[in-house]
């Protein structure tokens, strides 16, 4: 740990970068903050726990205030994976964000059931092996169509409508939100209708989704929602060859129709 | 260019979930739910996602205001107090103690909600105290 101190406060140092966002103890709690040159006695504080905040998703926050500046973040395989999709949707500029990889642990990468428990480069922790575990999804494959349908139906009627797996979720970076547009979805009124409320953010989250789990671990009505999204995720890699969260490449080929791809049909025709 | 984040318990109901502010430059823009918090384990309901909202909404009180007449004026702090507790000790002299009472609040912490119906019972002589989570 020490030594991963002295690393970023050498990257300070140096200029390479101008702020570190990462996680600091703050008495019991860990809690994600940004480590700037001007205070480097923070970064006493910072710590690597087992406990995953939305980094990229605060990282947008900041890069909207401060497009220009040159920033580290501590990303784990999954923030990875959020970094290569927001820079493939240019939401950030790859040169100015520098990744300090962190590995994670066997019991986080267990309780993620994560297929990358690590980003390409590693500066804290050692490599564990991946998780291959879709046993979520055979489950539910696996019901007869009206069983598979009733299941999904008893899940979304939990639904309280708090937004918590959109507003936790880095992939979420539209301008406008779907799930706010009262032509979709009645604003205002809880709970939501179902399964539309639903499926519309997994239609959203197909070519988009970088399998985090984050939603699932907000939603209060524990909604198995990472299962729904691995889905849609299995199937854009099936029918359309594309598996978000890689490096480079295209976008996802159902951002073609741009934004108003996602709007209601009335709002195109009055254009 | 500062973000930080402070723990804070939600201000809307007597759940008590942990939630994080997010303050950038000194200014709050957005809640995170609290993963470690005990309560709510990482998750919040819709009022929680959005409990820094009010802070800076243009209906906000932020001083006491006095009835004076038909209108409600601002006050100080001082003003407002004394105003209460003339009226009060006016009110308890004409009609007696139980002709008083009091709403605390599932907003308030529990040290604060002690503290009002311990100035009701104690101190005004009624044991008329309730609480808004009733409603
Ligand atoms: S986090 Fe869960 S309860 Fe909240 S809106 Fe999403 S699905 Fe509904
Ligand atoms: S987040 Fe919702 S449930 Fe939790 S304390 Fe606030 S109002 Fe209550």
């Amino acid at each position: 740990m020490e030594k991963f101190k002295k690393y970023i406060k050498e990257l300070f140092e140096s200029g390479e970068i101008e702020g570190f966002l990462g996680i600091r103890k703050n008495g019991l709690h860990p809690v994600p903050h940004l480590f700037t040159p001007e205070h480097p006695e923070e970064l006493e504080t910072l710590t690597i726990p087992d406990v995953r905040y939305p980094m990229t998703e605060i990282l947008l926050t900041i890069v909207r205030k401060y497009p220009d500046k040159k920033l580290g973040i501590m990303v784990r395989g999954c923030d990875e994976r959020a970094l290569n999709e927001l820079v493939k949707n240019q939401k950030i500029l790859p040169e100015l964000i520098k990744h300090i990889g962190i590995a994670c642990s066997a019991d986080l990468a267990a309780s993620c059931r994560c297929a990358q428990p690590y980003p390409e480069e590693i500066h804290y922790g050692e490599k564990v092996a991946p998780v291959e575990d879709r046993s979520d999804i055979e489950a539910i494959d696996t019901m007869p169509q009206e069983e598979r349908f009733d299941y999904w139906m008893s899940e979304f009627s939990k639904c309280i409508k708090c937004y918590g797996c959109r507003n936790i979720c880095s992939m979420c970076f539209c301008d406008q939100c779907t799930l706010e547009d009262n032509d979709l979805i009645a604003t205002g009124q809880a709970p939501p209708a179902i399964p539309i409320f639903h499926l519309i953010r997994a239609f959203h989250m197909a070519g988009r989704c970088i399998d985090c789990g984050l939603c699932e671990e907000a939603c209060p009505a524990h909604i198995p929602l990472r299962t729904l999204y691995r889905k849609v995720r299995e199937s854009m890699s099936g029918f359309l060859g594309y598996v978000s969260g890689t490096e480079g490449g295209e976008k996802d080929p159902l951002e073609f129709l741009g934004s108003e791809g996602y709007m209601v049909p009335s709002k195109i025709d009055e254009k | 260019m500062e973000y930080r984040t402070v723990l804070t318990t939600c201000t809307y109901c007597g759940t008590g979930c942990g939630l994080l502010l997010e303050v950038m430059d000194g200014e709050v823009v957005g809640v995170l739910p609290a993963k470690t918090h005990p309560i709510n384990e990482g998750k919040l309901c819709i009022k929680g996602w959005n409990a820094h909202e009010f802070i800076y909404a243009d209906g906000r009180l932020t001083k006491p205001l006095v009835r004076k007449g038909d209108t409600l004026e601002e006050a100080s702090w001082d003003e407002a107090l004394e105003t209460i507790a003339n009226k009060f000790a006016e009110i308890k002299k004409t009609n007696g103690p139980d002709s008083l009472g009091c709403f605390s609040s599932a907003k308030c912490t529990n040290e604060e909600n002690y503290l009002l119906q311990k100035i009701f019972r104690a101190a005004i002589g009624t044991n008329n105290v309730d609480h808004c989570a009733r409603l």
